[in-house]
């Protein structure tokens, strides 16, 4: 079903336009890198945080209190910006198997802020200047800081073709990519 | 050795060729480029920021800064070394590419504005910089870093 809409998206007039743009699509993708910048800036100052890493005198509370707000900033050009790039591509990103391991993590490192900030986060006062953090807080920036890379590498791997539905594919590639072995050359 | 000449033999350099006539090397290099790009933003952000006065306002400039040096540092040398061996795969297209030449000259700019002007402004003391001062200093310092990046992701489109 998604399939389907995927290739009616690739239809839209618009969708046509950016794809085959030639400033839309390279300033789109500037603009995804950029704010990439601003928003991991902040996510990684903070996770190093947690490590106790960098600025330990700065209690945890201000450093979340004062980044997160540029960091949900960046967040939001980067939904949209991502967003576009997708529609721009929608059938061939659909099929990406980098794109369907960037949208896997995307959803873990969102489940990662959910545990963050309904648990340990929740009592920070209680620890927001320790040498060394609570267990869960130290954790909580490990797996955001590998996540983070992660998403970052698969979304750059989008680029490449090695994985692409239209060359030949192993079967286990051809599972997780929901490629049709039979439509391929 | 014209200019020409010395990129011909990094693009025929033994690093450069290696990296070209693999699949995987340049993409694995250049995704470490990117992992770099993001710490020495963070580094570099938070002291702009404070330095514009927004974000971590109630810290001292100087210990911000003094915090976010060795991060800076270390990603600018995971991020030298990357870019070299990124540009030895290519050099001659780097050559011809005006973007390349654009990022290299904001590259070298920034590093010697972030060194000199913005390290004094950053470690000076409390109240010694006016706010004027130090919110140029940090649109001066954002303005080029984002030149850099801008510039690198061009050359790939060129």
């Amino acid at each position: 079903m998604f399939q389907r809409f995927c290739e009616w998206l690739a239809n839209t007039p618009w969708s046509i336009a950016l794809h085959e743009s030639l400033w839309g699509y390279p300033i789109v993708e500037s603009v995804h890198v950029l704010t990439m910048c601003l928003f991991l800036g902040m996510i990684v100052m903070l996770d190093l945080r947690l490590l106790s890493l960098t600025m330990r005198t700065v209690p945890v509370s201000q450093v979340a209190g004062r980044l997160l707000p540029w960091a949900r900033a960046g967040f939001a050009v980067m939904v949209i910006t991502g967003a576009l790039l997708f529609y721009a591509i929608p059938v061939r990103a659909f099929h990406n198997i980098f794109f369907r391991i960037k949208i896997v993590m995307l959803i873990l490192a969102g489940v990662n802020v959910w545990v963050f900030h309904s648990g340990v986060f929740r009592r920070v006062a209680e620890w927001d200047l320790d040498p060394i953090l609570p267990k869960r807080a130290r954790m909580a920036g490990v797996v955001s800081l590998v996540l983070w890379a992660s998403i970052v590498v698969a979304g750059r791997m989008i680029a490449y073709n090695w994985f692409d539905c239209d060359r030949p594919q192993s079967s286990l590639v051809n599972t997780l990519a929901g490629c049709d072995p039979n439509t391929s050359e | 050795m014209s200019l020409l000449a010395f990129f011909t033999w990094c693009e025929q350099s033994f690093v450069g060729e290696a990296i070209r006539n693999s699949q995987w090397l340049f993409p694995v290099i250049e995704s470490i480029h990117l992992l770099a790009l993001v710490l020495i933003a963070g580094a570099v952000l938070v002291v702009d920021m404070r330095l514009f006065g927004v974000g971590l306002r109630r810290q001292p400039v100087a210990q911000l800064a003094r915090d976010a040096q060795p991060w800076l540092i270390g990603g600018l040398m995971v991020m030298l070394t990357t870019g070299i061996l990124l540009f030895l795969s290519e050099a001659i297209k780097c050559y011809y590419s005006s973007a390349f030449a654009w990022k290299m000259t904001s590259l070298l700019l920034a590093l010697i504005f972030t060194f000199t002007v913005r390290r004094k402004v950053a470690l000076a003391d409390e109240g010694r910089v006016g706010p004027l001062w130090s919110r140029l200093v940090a649109v001066v310092s954002v303005a080029l870093w984002s030149g850099v990046g801008i510039g690198g992701r061009w050359i790939g489109f060129s």
